[in-house]
């Protein structure tokens, strides 16, 4: 183990690396495969990269996370397949979800991600589930719960951290303060200006930690998960960082901020920070991390071309899975079997 | 008509009749997240004018004292809607999408639908709450629901269902002057269509209650609710063009059900095909397929038959949201089942 000034050791900077450069290169491609008519309803997570990769560094498969509407990052973060993840964006067969829930809301119980959710702060009352899960069955196992700021402000969270301290679940909470909730500024909407403040209500630790910064998130985060592994609690952080395009494909973010704003967030970038202090340490060398990119490239590159080779559902799937045990016939009563449409979709060859 | 015919579109129509209403009375407001946008950014005003484009422009007319963004708090503020409708405000909310319903189901169920009843009818509840439903546009589980019937189920709750700009903007007006809580369902995939609707520019309300008949005919009653009413038209045309003659009822108000133009209708054709987007289970047309088969049994020719997805989410891929959700080629094939 190698040591370095921030205290982490030299491999999980380079794997921090590596994560976070592949969410970016991911999260191009989806772009990509959006602006091409293959998604609709992308939440891009460029430039919050730094935030699940500081946190999911201290996790395993076992131990759990909860995503939001914009959870690409979280998913890449915890180990989930790119393959599996582009082609459920694509809405195949061969997706984490076999297409069933597409970009908000991909799952893959054996990475521990326990799922994207589409509604604003409904994860939240979940993710303490696991801790419970957890606390009952007498694991070391800690959930981690990742929602924007604007879900601070929905009743869910109170009642979770409430929960949650009564208890001293092993439960994290992270708040991904991206400064807007669509159009509307956290300063406008969070009354008294922080989420980690609403920790002292609970009597829990609540951090305010700089979310552009992988080393300042590496550091809090560990903190988090030791205190929950040792039994002692929940804590909230908040993770300042910024979100660098609109809140979904076709929204314009000038509308509602200025492009000076984005420029000074876009200058604190997470991995131009963690490129520059690799290199300043000499950790790794600009060609060392250029050839990781490459990779992540690469393997984005792959991922794409599998999800769009991969076959479409049959259309006979869409009966699947509604309960594990049912009978067929009572879900498509009431409903026209017959004279099916063909949807107009062309599965592609495979190559 | 010729030149006389005024196209707005759904987003059109909606945004003028709350404009209208906001200046016929001053008690009515508007809340949701994004309203306008931007807040508390004066430079930022009206970033988003409303996530489906309904309130654009409202605060500059009308300020921020009447057009309030909010954070998201659902059960909060359709909450703080229950509280200032009973107190002297017409409030419309905006609830984004239908299936954020249940972060604020306590507020509706029961609140906003029993107070009026559960206080002795000493409280009124001049509530409009706006909402989006619909599947079709690949957005999955969470964001594609219709869930009408759950709305319906409740006593003291009022349910309508535009189905193009003119009917947006009549139901809007009679939504927000009415005295009880009116839940407006609005389709998305619908609100971006092309329509060919004269809508006046003068407010005109369209009674909470009644169905319209879109076309007369005498061989079969074809029932659409909003956005499957246009359905129901594309497949009017198919089946006329074989020589049937095709009455299509535009529901409009789900609670109050008209059921008298249904029983009329089906009375005349003898055959009926209901249409709903909503999951088959206990939804509006069961309850029309109940009501005909009770009140019109003597009259039919053939069993009712509902045209409606299967009992399952709505899935994401377009390959197999494609199946999932009724069409113009399922309405057609029920109906042929039904005639033949
Ligand atoms: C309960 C609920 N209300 C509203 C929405 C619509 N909506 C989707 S994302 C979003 C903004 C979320 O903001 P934030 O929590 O800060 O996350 P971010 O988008 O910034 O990642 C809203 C209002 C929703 N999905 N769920």
């Amino acid at each position: 183990m190698t040591l370095t000034t921030s205290g982490i050791d030299s491999k999980v900077l380079i794997s921090m690396f590596r994560t976070m450069i592949t969410i970016r290169r991911f999260e191009e491609q989806s772009k990509r495969e959006a602006d091409s008519g293959k998604l609709r309803g992308l939440h891009s997570s460029i430039g919050q990269e730094a935030v699940p990769t500081g946190m999911c560094a201290h996790l395993g498969d076992k131990d759990f996370i909860f995503g939001t509407h914009r959870s690409h990052h979280h998913c890449i973060a915890k180990g989930v397949d790119l393959r599996q993840m582009m082609a459920e964006l694509l809405g195949k067969s061969t997706g984490t979800n076999k297409g069933k829930g597409g970009t908000m809301h991909i799952a893959d119980i054996d990475k521990g991600m326990l799922g994207a959710n589409g509604v604003v702060g409904s994860n939240i009352p979940v993710s303490i589930g696991a801790a419970l899960s957890a606390q009952v069955l007498g694991t070391d196992h800690v959930s981690v719960v990742f929602f924007g700021d604007g879900a601070a402000n929905q009743g869910a969270l109170h009642e979770a951290l409430n929960l949650a301290a009564i208890w001293k679940l092993p439960a994290i909470f992270v708040c991904e303060n991206n400064r807007y909730a669509e159009s509307t500024p956290f300063e406008y909407a969070v009354a008294g200006g922080s989420v980690a403040n609403r920790a002292a209500g609970y009597d829990i630790p609540g951090v305010l930690v700089d979310g552009q910064s992988v080393l300042d998130m590496y550091e809090v985060s560990g903190e988090a998960v030791g205190r929950a592994r040792a039994g002692e609690g929940p804590t909230l952080i908040e993770a300042q960082t910024y979100r660098y395009h609109g809140h979904f494909g076709a929204d314009n973010p000038l509308a509602y901020r200025t492009e000076e704003e984005e420029e000074h967030y876009k200058e604190k970038d997470c991995i131009k920070r963690l490129t520059d202090y690799l290199v300043e340490n000499a950790i790794a060398t600009t060609e060392e991390l250029d050839k990781l990119d490459q990779e992540a490239v690469e393997s984005v590159a792959e991922a794409a071309k599998f999800a769009n080779d991969s076959p479409f559902p049959n259309p006979e799937e869409l009966f699947d899975d509604v309960y594990s045990d049912y009978p067929k016939g009572a879900l498509v009563a009431g409903m026209q079997l017959d004279g099916l449409p063909d949807p107009g979709l062309v599965t592609p060859p495979s190559s | 008509m010729g030149d006389k015919v005024r196209k707005v579109s759904y987003i059109q129509a909606v945004n003028e009749v709350l404009r209208q209403e906001m200046e016929r009375d001053s008690s009515v407001i508007v809340m949701g997240e994004d309203v306008a946008g931007g807040g508390g950014r004066p430079d930022k005003k009206d970033a988003w004018g409303g996530p489906m484009r309904l309130t654009k422009g409202l605060i500059f007319e009308f300020g921020e004292n009447r057009v309030r963004d909010t954070p998201i708090s659902e059960a909060g503020f359709i909450g703080a809607g229950v509280g200032a409708a009973a107190t002297g405000l017409r409030p419309v909310v905006e609830l984004m999408y239908v299936g954020f319903l249940g972060v604020c189901a306590d507020q509706i169920f029961n609140n906003a639908a029993k107070m009026h009843y559960m206080f002795g009818g000493k409280v009124k509840m001049p509530l409009t709450i706006m909402t989006a439903t619909g599947a079709g546009l690949n957005n999955a589980a969470q964001h594609s629901e219709t869930v009408y019937s759950v709305f319906t189920h409740y006593p003291g709750l009022k349910c309508v269902v535009p189905s193009g700009p003119y009917t947006a903007k009549g139901l809007y007006a009679s939504a927000i002057r009415d005295d009880d809580p009116v839940i407006i369902f609005n389709n998305r995939p619908a609100m971006g269509l092309r329509s060919d609707d004269h809508v006046p520019e003068e407010p005109y309300t369209i009674p909470i209650g009644k169905a319209s008949i879109s076309v007369e005919g005498t061989d079969i009653t074809l029932i659409g609710i909003g956005y499957t009413t246009r359905l129901c038209m594309e497949a009017a045309e198919e089946l006329e063009s074989d020589g049937y003659s095709v009455e299509v009822i535009d529901l409009l108000s789900i609670s109050p059900l008209d059921t008298e133009t249904i029983l009329e209708s089906v009375r005349k054709t003898r055959k009926v095909v209901i249409v709903d987007e909503d999951y088959p289970r206990c939804n509006v047309a069961s309850d029309i397929s109940a009501l005909v088969a009770e009140e019109a049994f003597d009259y039919l020719d053939a069993p009712p038959k509902r045209v409606t997805p299967p009992h399952t989410s709505v899935p994401y891929s377009r390959a197999l949201e494609a199946h999932w959700i009724p069409n113009k080629d399922k309405v057609v094939s029920a109906a042929r089942q039904v005639l033949e």
